[in-house]
């Protein structure tokens, strides 16, 4: 059954090549193909899903060469989550983009472009081999520098100018440390590294981990390293946006950090402290710049920022419940924050503007019905209002570092969390208002963005149900496995001879 | 503003000199097509370098060439390979644009042709790789018979492998050089 990793990589990267070789005028045909594959990429990570509760781990040998001197694909329970984060919120995503890349063009290029970042994030995700995990960083990296630009209006590309030089500081830092750690351990496969390492805190081993941390954190926008993302992430087109903050930062950032210091170095309770300090910074830091934007889409960038700590902090404390809410809460906010962005390129596709101020007198509660309601689903969600799912996760986290005996963190998440919803409070009051002063014609979006934002705040109502321990066993339950026992992620390579 | 339609991507890539400077550019073409048969020297000698070095060029593009098509052949048996033959590739391309002038080349070889071999270079890359589930993995090696070390025909799937990335990497390294002189005509539009 291991014979469907490769798909992950393949079905995307098919795609972009096809679609820069054959898709001339016609765009409709690459609007299908791109349909098509990111579907069939869902449908397949759920049932990766199925596999990684039935068998445990799934190891893929690229080329048939055996583990320690070939590359591997690896398909355990944290990287089952992510692939079916990354899928499923990509097919949205392309639905989305059907009607709103209609505006630009050469919505091949974009297309093409899309499916390689694509490509790079699933197999980011899914590979075990350290020097094959920075290929695929820089492959979706490169492809997301471009697509940052795509507009290529002045600002689009400074944004697009600045995030290329910080996130190649950042792939500078990992190639840094894999090369220390190569030269220290000799073999580049993960698993075997963590063998070889056998959890030493070797000085080498500590700076490699720092190394890896300022990169990968670089790749996360945790705070210190944030600067680069309120201006790369308003820069794109909205489906960009979506992807760049719901799926990028997740699966280059969070998922390379807590795989390589969890799994692979076996630095966890190293990392503990300065994991959570930084996240509890992030919740407040993002939070405060953003109450301050009157940019749509520059005050969601911000959260980003700040629902990133919260991720940072549930993982960063260890403890089973808070690696539960951690990843919980990464689920959750790839969801609503990728629809907070599609709302706010639907507003700027009907008015074509994003600022507040300008759009507070149109009156868009009563003329864009479809996106005020999913915009106060997203709104709901993510500032913790009691049904969403939002509001699960972020009590998980809180409850976890109250259960561990970090009230001050605790207290700082719950301040954070009051300020996300007056911020959020703001965004609907100005941009969603009843009364219209300017009588213009405004239109609601048309129908595939609807159905892809509709569906979406449906998935952000359906998954609050994973709160209950019967789907967050089936669904978060391996992924937590995988954190919670990191060390056994060594021994995975002993699993070639059973699974073929 | 996002999405105004100046100057993007399309623009630049599929007409490649703009609307405007290519109409100028066709209507130059009808008119010297109307005096080919008075003055054809004197019009291609007016593009371009001096008359030396294109006669130089004629002489060793060809030469370029051939050289880069046998390093990414004989790749697997000696140094070289798909990377260092198709940059060798690209750069009798780039070798013929900078004596002969950008228009006298893109009139043979148009934007619409590079963008079609470097999705070719790359599908057909993807595509051997897919071959391997045929044998069972991934990027497997299909040949059941090797061949004898150093020989043309040996190395299994390796050579396929040359092919594809030669032909991806001179086309996009090609690529890279005809956007980088098709930008600035774009630039000088923005400035009239």
């Amino acid at each position: 059954m291991s014979q469907l990793i490769p798909l992950f990589i393949v079905l995307p990267l098919l795609g972009a090549f096809l679609n820069s070789l054959f898709v001339r005028k016609n765009t409709k045909v690459s609007d299908i193909l791109s349909l098509l594959i990111t579907f069939s990429l869902s449908v397949i990570s759920f049932l990766s899903l199925f596999l990684v509760n039935k068998y445990g781990v799934l190891i893929y040998k690229v080329g048939g060469w055996r583990p320690p001197l070939g590359i591997t694909l690896v398909l355990d329970g944290l990287s089952s989550l992510l692939l079916l984060t990354v899928c499923l919120v990509s097919f949205f995503i392309s639905l989305y983009s059907i009607n709103y890349m209609e505006k630009y063009t050469s919505k091949e290029k974009f297309y093409t472009l899309f499916l390689l970042m694509l490509a790079g994030m699933n197999g980011v995700v899914a590979t075990g081999d350290l020097f094959n995990l920075f290929v695929f960083l820089e492959l979706a990296s490169v492809a997301s520098y471009a697509l940052v630009a795509f507009g290529t209006e002045k600002e689009e590309l400074e944004a697009s100018f600045k995030y290329a030089i910080m996130s190649s500081v950042a792939s500078l830092f990992i190639l840094l440390g894999i090369g220390i750690i190569y030269s220290f351990t000799s073999t580049l496969n993960m698993a075997d590294i963590a063998k070889t390492l056998g959890g030493s805190l070797n000085k080498v081993v500590v700076f490699a981990g720092i190394l890896f941390f300022m990169g990968f954190g670089l790749k996360a926008s945790i705070v210190p390293f944030h600067a680069w993302l309120p201006d790369a992430h308003p820069s794109a087109p909205a489906p960009i946006s979506a992807s760049l903050s719901g799926l990028l930062i997740k699966s280059l950032g969070i998922y390379s950090l807590v795989r390589v210091i969890y799994n692979v170095l076996g630095l966890k309770e190293l990392f503990s402290l300065p994991l959570m300090f930084l996240g509890t910074v992030s919740i407040m830091v993002g939070v405060v710049l953003a109450i301050g934007q009157w940019d749509f889409k520059r005050l969601l960038a911000y959260h980003s920022i700040s629902q990133v700590g919260y991720i940072i902090l549930g993982i960063g404390l260890g403890t089973p419940l808070g690696i539960l809410g951690g990843l919980f809460h990464l689920f959750n906010h790839s969801l609503f924050k990728s629809l907070l962005f599609l709302n706010s390129g639907a507003v700027e596709y009907s008015t074509g503007s994003r600022q507040l101020l300008k759009i507070k007198d149109l009156g868009l509660r009563s003329k864009m019905p479809f996106t005020s309601l999913t915009t106060l689903i997203a709104s709901l969600s993510i500032s913790g209002i009691p049904p969403f799912n939002g509001f699960f996760s972020k009590l998980i986290v809180i409850f976890s570092c109250i259960k561990a005996g970090f009230f001050g963190y605790a207290f700082w998440a719950i301040v954070g969390s009051i300020l996300t919803l007056a911020s959020f409070m703001k965004v609907y009051r100005y941009s969603f208002s009843t009364e219209h002063t300017e009588n213009r014609e405004i239109k609601e979006v048309p129908f595939f963005m609807k159905l892809a934002m509709l569906s979406l705040s449906l998935l952000c109502i359906l998954s609050s149900f994973l709160f209950l321990n019967k789907f967050s066993n089936f669904f978060l339950g391996p992924a937590q496995k995988t954190l919670l026992e990191a060390k056994n992620y060594s021994t995975i390579n002993d699993f070639v001879e059973n699974v073929r | 503003m996002a999405g105004s339609k100046e100057v993007e991507w399309g623009d630049i890539w599929h007409n490649p000199l703009g609307g405007k400077e290519r109409k100028m550019l066709e209507q130059k073409n009808n008119n010297t097509s109307e005096q080919k048969n008075k003055n054809t020297l004197e019009q291609t000698e007016s593009k371009g370098m001096s008359l030396i070095v294109k006669t130089i060029t004629r002489l060793t593009v060809g030469l370029i060439l051939l050289y880069g098509i046998y390093i990414v052949l004989h790749g697997h048996i000696s140094p070289g390979g798909g990377f260092a033959g198709g940059v060798i590739i690209a750069l009798s391309f780039i070798h013929l644009m900078l004596a002969f002038g950008k228009e006298e080349v893109l009139k043979r070889f148009s934007s619409e042709y590079i963008t079609f071999f470097e999705g070719l270079g790359a599908t057909l890359f993807l595509g051997i790789a897919i071959l391997g589930f045929l044998a069972g993995y991934f990027f497997l090696d299909f040949f059941v018979d090797k061949g004898a070390p150093f020989n043309l025909f040996s190395a299994g799937n390796i050579p396929l492998y040359n092919i594809a990335i030669g032909i991806k990497v001179s086309s996009g390294l090609f690529a890279i050089f005809v956007f980088l002189v098709l930008l600035r005509v774009i630039k000088d539009k923005d400035k009239q």
